[in-house]
């Protein structure tokens, strides 16, 4: 690992880089250790047998998943993907290009999986599976923060993200994991969040939060936890309980429930919001920590489940709770699963709604009011978050999660003004810190793969004096906390839209 | 020789049409267990035929991608298939009124499709990053198409053939009453052996592209995860067990 890691150059204008083949050759996250390996039920280490093992966990996942079956077969390498990957334009290495990322895979289905692979291997570009093949997957597959950029260019919608999960699913399958996603998830399992706050822990952080809120406005306002019979559940990141900016926004959150008069509570048990069985592909573990919300949901008997600013979280939430859990609408009646849970939540409200729908509904009813004067002293800009951006939606129209955020924003402070349009929207570039990859031993990828971000940000800091770039995710925040100082930015400029919220909100006298 | 071939074509229409039958009975009988269009996304089905038409029909993605791929690849698209339009002659009598119409366009059409190849395949050779990812199969593929269509524009402006005999070889192919081949020159044996190879080697390679397509999750499932509930038997068995 380089010993001292700096922000690359900007481009002089975005052209497309160059290759620069092997650039991030060998890079390598900690690998889990065994402890961590077995407390999901992964082997604990690389099995001896691992080439065989893995060759049929590649199988059944082509028997499971359709996505991963086609693309595998559709690419014609045509190149639209290649340039479109914040990694590969950070770092030029060809390998982080997503078409030659999802070939290291391919390559391989191609040898074992078609005829052509198995009768001229050559001539198709089909590998063996070697022990440098696997390493290689290793080091590649967690430079890819499934972001689906990539999904947005392609002519056949093929999704790189879809083929970093099934590679990161056979990698642990044969004992080779990577330790920050795969303790966090034990996290989830054994305390009940990413962080590892216990409940006791988390009763003490709110405790101080109200006498914070409390000396800082003069208002009580409550962060309940555990309360039966509240209305909303709030899920969110479990960042937001203790970290910077985060925290602001969870004051956001409380004060909007305290101006509209909703009751709501925060759960003990499900006290997380993030979901890392996602990253690594495992729809096991996916379900596994979703299951918990559905218990805290029914144990709790809450009418609505409402997710706080969390991009991953909010897919999760948004695209697969009603499939793991039955969060949601539309069950068959047959199905008892899911009736049971649909019956209890109120179906007036969107099952489960981002915490800006809630928002941006109050604000229109004149429910809640904003003066966007408290926010004058910024001028705003907003980072759309990959998960939310391209995986999710919000509200009746598609297109709904960038609009909502935006007009809240637009509600809370004077002065908004959106980055260049190749990099906002559907078009957003990732934070570089999602997918798993939030962690120091990849702090050389993440300054590098934030480039078009920081690019895109210093265009309209210069050109518009923007001083706050708002985002609704944990990782983004926490990302761009540690990266902004790379590139010569003030680390507080990146908050919460909820952040916004909460200094514009008016509270009390109505 | 006649025989030769029509056993070729029969082998190669039996591949085209299983091969892509089966591959296409696989995709359908493969679940797909979560919700994963690529957003913003049509909420409904009638939202989705629409996305899908525009992507078939324009490459709405690929535009956005790259415009210089997009413009070669309709051109190369477009012109195949005005040109298989225009094959449908040999297939058909009475020829079909619209194929008719489309005849004259049918020739420039080639044309073009040849035009669209070497630029895609311009592409291949000078874009740093289009050159690494290529395989040699991908340069072959290339090669394959520009073969066929200089070899049946050849046969329109250098040496003409017997169409109508081609004609009555496959209308008797297609009813089993075996007609000769004419044997004129070499150029309709080329032709004609480059098309069996692409018919043969579809189902097997990237062409399978083309039905790909409409079995991607990114691009057909519609984005309703919210309103109804989505879930792959094999998951559904999860629920069981518990």
């Amino acid at each position: 690992m380089a010993a001292e890691i700096t922000a690359p150059p900007y481009r002089v204008i975005p052209i497309i880089p160059s290759i620069k083949p092997g650039a991030m050759e060998g890079l390598k996250p900690f690998v889990a250790s065994d402890k961590i390996q077995e407390a999901l039920g992964f082997p604990g280490e690389l099995v001896e047998d691992w080439e065989e093992r893995a060759i049929a966990k590649m199988g059944e996942l082509l028997k499971k998943y359709r996505s991963l079956k086609v693309y595998l077969d559709a690419c014609v390498h045509c190149g639209a993907c290649s340039d479109k990957c914040h990694y590969f334009i950070g770092t030029q290495d060809p390998k982080n290009m997503p078409v030659a990322r999802q070939d290291l895979l391919r390559s391989v289905y191609r040898r074992y999986f078609t005829i052509p692979g198995k009768l001229f291997p050559k001539l198709v570009g089909a590998r063996d599976l070697t022990r440098e093949v696997l390493d290689e997957w290793y080091s590649y597959y967690h430079q890819c923060s499934e972001c689906r950029r990539c999904s947005v260019f392609c002519p056949y919608g093929i999704d790189t993200a879809e083929v970093t999960m099934a590679a990161r699913e056979i990698l642990d399958s044969v004992g080779y994991g990577q330790k920050y996603a795969n303790e966090i998830i034990g996290k989830v399992h054994k305390i009940g969040n990413n962080l590892g706050l216990p409940g006791p822990a988390l009763t003490d952080t709110l405790e101080g939060l109200e006498e914070d809120v409390k000396e800082d406005t003069g208002i009580d306002i409550r962060f309940p936890l555990d309360v039966k019979g509240a209305e909303v559940l709030l899920i969110t990141p479990s960042a937001d309980f203790f970290a910077e900016p985060h925290i602001d926004s969870l004051v956001g959150y409380a004060k909007v429930f305290h101006a509209a008069g909703i009751s709501w509570t925060l759960s003990s048990k499900a006290s997380e919001g993030g979901n890392f069985g996602l990253f690594i592909g495992s729809y096991d573990q996916l379900r596994q920590i979703a299951l918990r919300i559905r218990e805290a949901a029914l144990e709790l008997g809450v009418k609505r489940i409402v997710v706080g600013e969390c991009g991953h979280a909010w897919r999760v939430a948004y695209s697969f709770w009603n499939t793991l859990t039955g969060i949601g609408d539309g069950a068959d009646p047959n199905d008892r699963f899911a009736i049971q849970l649909q019956k209890q939540l109120d179906q007036r409200y969107k099952q489960p709604s981002h915490i800006c729908e809630v928002t941006w509904d109050l604000i229109q009813k004149q429910a809640i009011t904003l003066d966007p004067e408290a926010n004058d002293h910024y001028v705003v800009t907003f980072h759309d978050s990959c998960n939310v951006a391209r995986a999710s939606r919000m509200g009746d129209m598609p297109g709904g999660q960038f609009e909502i955020p935006r007009n809240i924003i637009r509600a809370a402070a004077n002065k908004f003004v959106d980055m260049n349009e190749a990099t906002i929207m559907e078009k957003t570039f990732c934070c570089g810190g999602g997918g798993g990859l939030l962690t120091d031993d990849l702090m050389d990828l993440r300054v590098k793969g934030a480039l078009p971000r920081m690019e895109a940000l210093k265009e309209v800091v210069e050109k518009d004096g923007v001083n706050f770039m708002a985002a609704i995710c944990a990782i983004c925040k926490t990302q761009f906390t540690k990266v902004l100082p790379y590139y010569g930015f003030n680390m507080r400029m990146i908050g919460g839209v909820h952040q916004l919220v909460s200094n514009a909100i008016r509270l009390g006298d109505k | 020789m006649s025989v030769l071939f029509a056993v070729v074509f029969y082998v190669a229409a039996l591949c085209l049409v299983g091969g892509v039958g089966y591959r296409i009975y696989d995709y359908a009988r493969t679940p797909a267990p979560l919700v994963i269009p690529t957003t913003p996304a049509p909420t409904t089905k009638g939202g989705v035929a629409l996305r899908i038409t525009r992507e078939v029909v324009f490459f709405e993605s690929l535009f956005k991608g790259s415009l210089w791929t997009w413009g070669f690849a309709m051109l190369f698209h477009g012109g195949l298939a005005l040109v298989l339009m225009r094959h449908l002659r040999y297939f058909t009598e009475p020829v079909w009124g619209w194929v008719d119409l489309v005849q004259p366009f049918g020739i420039y059409a080639g044309m073009v499709m040849a035009v669209g190849l070497l630029g895609l395949w311009g592409r291949r050779l000078f874009v740093d990053r289009v050159r690494y990812i290529s395989t040699p199969s991908d340069h072959l593929m290339l090669a394959l198409l520009i073969l066929i269509a200089i070899s049946g524009l050849s046969m329109k402006f250098l040496d003409h053939v017997d169409i109508i005999g081609v004609k009555a070889f496959f209308l008797g192919l297609m009813a089993f009453d075996w007609q000769p081949l004419p044997s004129t020159n070499g150029l309709l044996y080329v032709h004609l052996s480059l098309v069996a190879t692409l018919m043969i080697i579809f189902p097997f390679s990237k062409l399978l592209h083309a039905p790909g397509l409409f079995f991607s999750p990114t691009r057909v499932m519609p984005d309703n995860p919210r309103e109804k509930r989505h879930i792959a038997p094999w998951a559904a068995k999860m629920e069981v067990e518990k």
